[in-house]
């Protein structure tokens, strides 16, 4: 298998979730986004572990870790935007712009 | 500063090292000057307004000193320790050294100085309770007793001058203590001014001997004269300037013009002065500097003849005063003389014995006075009488006192007295290797003999006038309390058995722990003058009791007529210096230094000023506005328009902030595969 291939999904992904998290307004999609971005990286650790034929699976144990952390985070994520919506009635981005000068 | 001292201690300079006591006998000074300190910046805080400490420092100084005394020189010859660290080092192998000079001298004014110090501390709390400077007081008499003591260990001429001087400044603190009356401030301003008209020769004798010696260091000055090194003239002119300091800080005639005066200070302060501090600085000094002056005869014989002559006028002066405190304030005088003629002489041992004594009966005499002052509420004589029977423990003490000073056996005063006139006779009649003149020592041991009769008579004027007879003052007195009475007792004990650390023939006794001038002669009592001495005390007691009780309407002493009004004038000698010395300056050159004072100086000060004023009109003008005030506003202005212009990059929108930080990263990431 190439690994340049596996490599280029990767990035795909990660730019997807890019794009998401800066372009939507949906505070629920950013999350999502924020997902994509932790599963491309998953793909490239993944990747990486198959690549270097590593005898303790390094790749694929940082990959678990990162699943368990991803979805602590979103689990807060969701109930950060949950209380932002029982506040504002709303969960669009760019009215929820509090922290400024 | 005590950090300093103890690495003094390492650096030993000239002789082998003593015991543990003697080796930290730095502190002895150290802990009064301590307590000075400690008292001045939080006396007022504490229980006792700080008389504990000042207690606590002198007597632990006391027991050191004692411990000195007894352990190294008691029984004669203890070791000379000599320690110094360098002060002011001048480049070279010359340097000013601060250190110590422990010999049975040193030993013997430790003891002196610290017990009669403790003894008027502990009596103060009593006799200056209520005192509005009360603290203050404690203070100033712990700085009095560490200069004393500092000018006791100096072992070179400069620290022994610091001390002098300091004794000098606190002797006016404490006179003046009392400065709401212009009297008293007065008294004080004299007594500074006088002993300083004595310290310019001092001053100048301490460089003569500097220019001649090349040193300060008085074991090496003693070397370099006992070595012959140094010419006849030169020591003479040293002995006779350095002679000049002693004359003003030992009262001694012309200079003794301050001692009366300074009575204006509390009762106490007077027993300090008197007995221990301040006036027998003048003493220490000759007997320290001794072979400065058995190096001169002319030198001796000017000690002697002073001596001798101030011993008769002071006491002729003593007869006639109301003021007890007067009396013994000229009794001291007279008794200062006695020991000067001693070291006129060339007998320092029997001087420094009599200085010995002399501290522990006139400290008792003034403490005694301070006690009759207290409870009447008056100095004068005259509003005193009958006290015996209302003032037991001090009529007692009194009493004891006066007959050591009088000089009957076996008081102390007797063995010291005797030891003078005995020396003095000795020298005179050439049975003994004379330092100066036989003549002059014959002069001495007459006036000695005449003044001892005098002194057996004024106080016995004054006992008879205070405690005799029917009381003639107002109110009613009372005995004064435990802590006044107890250091009277004790200080009468001293005055008893204070004698027999000389009694003659003992071969390791007085003479022999103090070896003043390195004399080891041990004086042997000769039947016929003891005879003569006590002759003298007697008859001197005798007469003053004869014209003394009943207590007299009149002065007796007025049937002396001309005679009396010069003794009551002070010989003129006040209204001479008034006349001749005070009112000229006060009059011709003050004023002239007023106008030069107005017109010159003032001008010049006015003129910096107004100079100083426009230079710096124009600095504030130009640098400190513009320049200074610019940079400073400047700063400001331009951080506060970079803050309002930066502050639109934080537009609280999360996305944009994620934008940033991405692009950041790309950004770091493109140039790290570049360059990196």
């Amino acid at each position: 298998m190439n690994l340049a291939w596996v490599l280029t999904l990767g990035a795909l992904l990660f730019s997807i979730g890019i794009y998401g998290v800066i372009a939507r307004r949906n505070a629920v999609l950013v999350l999502m986004s924020i997902e994509l971005m932790l599963n491309a990286v998953n793909i490239n650790l993944i990747a990486f572990g198959s690549w270097f034929q590593d005898k303790l699976a390094v790749g694929q144990i940082f990959a678990l870790f990162i699943i368990a952390i991803a979805a602590a985070e979103v689990g807060i994520g969701l109930a950060i935007v949950l209380m932002i919506f029982r506040n504002r009635e709303t969960i669009n981005l760019d009215e929820v712009d509090l922290l400024k000068w | 500063m005590v950090g300093a001292f103890a690495a003094a201690a390492e650096e030993t300079a000239r002789a082998a090292s003593g015991t543990f006591a003697t080796d930290n006998a730095w502190l002895i000074p150290m802990l009064p000057f301590a307590a000075f300190v400690i008292i001045l910046f939080f006396g007022k805080r504490l229980p006792r307004k700080g008389t504990e400490i000042g207690i606590l420092a002198t007597g632990a100084a006391f027991v050191l000193a004692l411990i000195i005394l007894v352990g190294d020189f008691v029984g004669g010859g203890g070791p000379l320790v000599e320690k110094q660290l360098s002060w002011f080092p001048f480049g070279g192998s010359f340097s000013l050294g601060l250190g110590m000079r422990i010999d049975g001298l040193t030993a013997v004014m430790f003891v002196v100085v610290t017990l009669v110090s403790l003894m008027v501390q502990i009596y103060s709390t009593a006799y200056m309770h209520g005192d509005k400077r009360y603290t203050w007081y404690y203070a100033a008499l712990n700085l009095f007793t560490g200069s004393m003591l500092n000018l006791v260990i100096a072992n070179n001429l400069i620290q022994l001058l610091i001390g002098w001087e300091l004794v000098g400044i606190c002797s006016y603190l404490l006179i003046g203590h009392w400065w709401e009356e212009k009297e008293n401030s007065n008294a004080a301003i004299k007594a500074f001014v006088t002993t300083k008209t004595g310290d310019i020769p001092f001053v100048i004798g301490i460089f003569v001997l500097f220019a001649a010696a090349k040193t300060f260091n008085i074991g090496a000055i003693t070397e370099l004269v006992e070595g012959g090194h140094l010419s006849h003239l030169t020591l003479t002119a040293a002995a006779i300037l350095l002679f000049g300091g002693a004359i003003g800080k030992s009262a001694q005639f012309p200079l003794h013009v301050w001692l009366p005066d300074a009575m204006a200070g509390p009762t106490p302060v007077s027993a300090l002065i008197h007995a221990a501090t301040m006036v027998t600085a003048g003493v220490f000094l000759v007997a320290r500097l001794f072979p400065v002056f058995e190096a001169s005869p002319e030198a001796l014989n000017e000690v002697a003849l002073i001596g001798a002559f101030t011993m008769l006028g002071a006491a002729l002066l003593a007869m006639v005063q109301d003021d007890i405190k007067r009396v013994l304030a000229y009794s001291t005088v007279s008794q200062l003389a006695y020991m000067m003629a001693a070291l006129g002489v060339g007998a320092g041992n029997a001087a420094i014995f009599h200085l010995f004594t002399h501290a522990f009966f006139k400290a008792l005499l003034f403490l005694g006075a301070g006690s009759l002052i207290h409870a009447v509420h008056s100095n004068n004589m005259s509003e005193m009488g009958g006290l015996k029977r209302v003032m037991p423990t001090t009529y007692k003490t009194f009493i004891i006192g006066s007959l050591a000073l009088a000089g009957i056996p076996p008081l102390a005063g007797f063995w010291s007295k005797d030891e003078i006139l005995t020396e003095a006779y000795r020298f005179g009649t050439g049975t003994g290797t004379a330092h100066g003149s036989a003549s002059v020592a014959l002069i001495v041991y007459f006036v000695g003999i005449v003044t001892a009769f005098l002194t057996a008579f004024y106080m016995s004027r004054a006992v008879h006038l205070t405690f005799e007879g029917d009381y003639r003052g107002h109110g009613h007195p009372h005995e004064s309390p435990p802590a006044m009475t107890v250091p009277l007792v004790i200080l009468a004990a001293l005055s008893v058995v204070a004698g027999f650390a000389g009694i003659p023939g003992w071969q390791s006794g007085f003479g022999a722990w103090v070896g003043v001038g390195g004399e080891t002669h041990v004086p042997s009592a000769s039947i016929p003058l003891i005879l003569i001495s006590i002759g003298v005390a007697v008859g001197g007691i005798l007469i003053g009791r004869r014209l003394y009780i009943p207590a007299p309407e009149r002065e007796p002493l007025e049937r002396l007529g001309f005679f009396y009004k010069l003794l009551q004038r002070k010989y003129y000698l006040d209204d001479f210096y008034g006349a001749a010395i005070v009112r000229p300056i006060r009059d011709v050159v003050s004023s002239a230094m007023y106008w030069i004072n107005q017109n010159v100086i003032d001008g010049l000060v006015n003129g910096a000023a107004a100079a100083s004023r426009g230079t710096a009109k124009g600095l504030y003008n130009i640098v400190d506005q513009k320049v200074i005030d610019g940079a400073v506003n400047g700063a400001g202005i331009g951080t506060r328009r970079t803050g309002g212009f930066l502050k639109y990059l934080q537009g609280g929108d999360v996305q944009r902030y994620a934008a940033y930080l991405f692009a950041g990263v790309a950004l770091f990431a493109f140039l790290f595969t570049r360059f990196g």
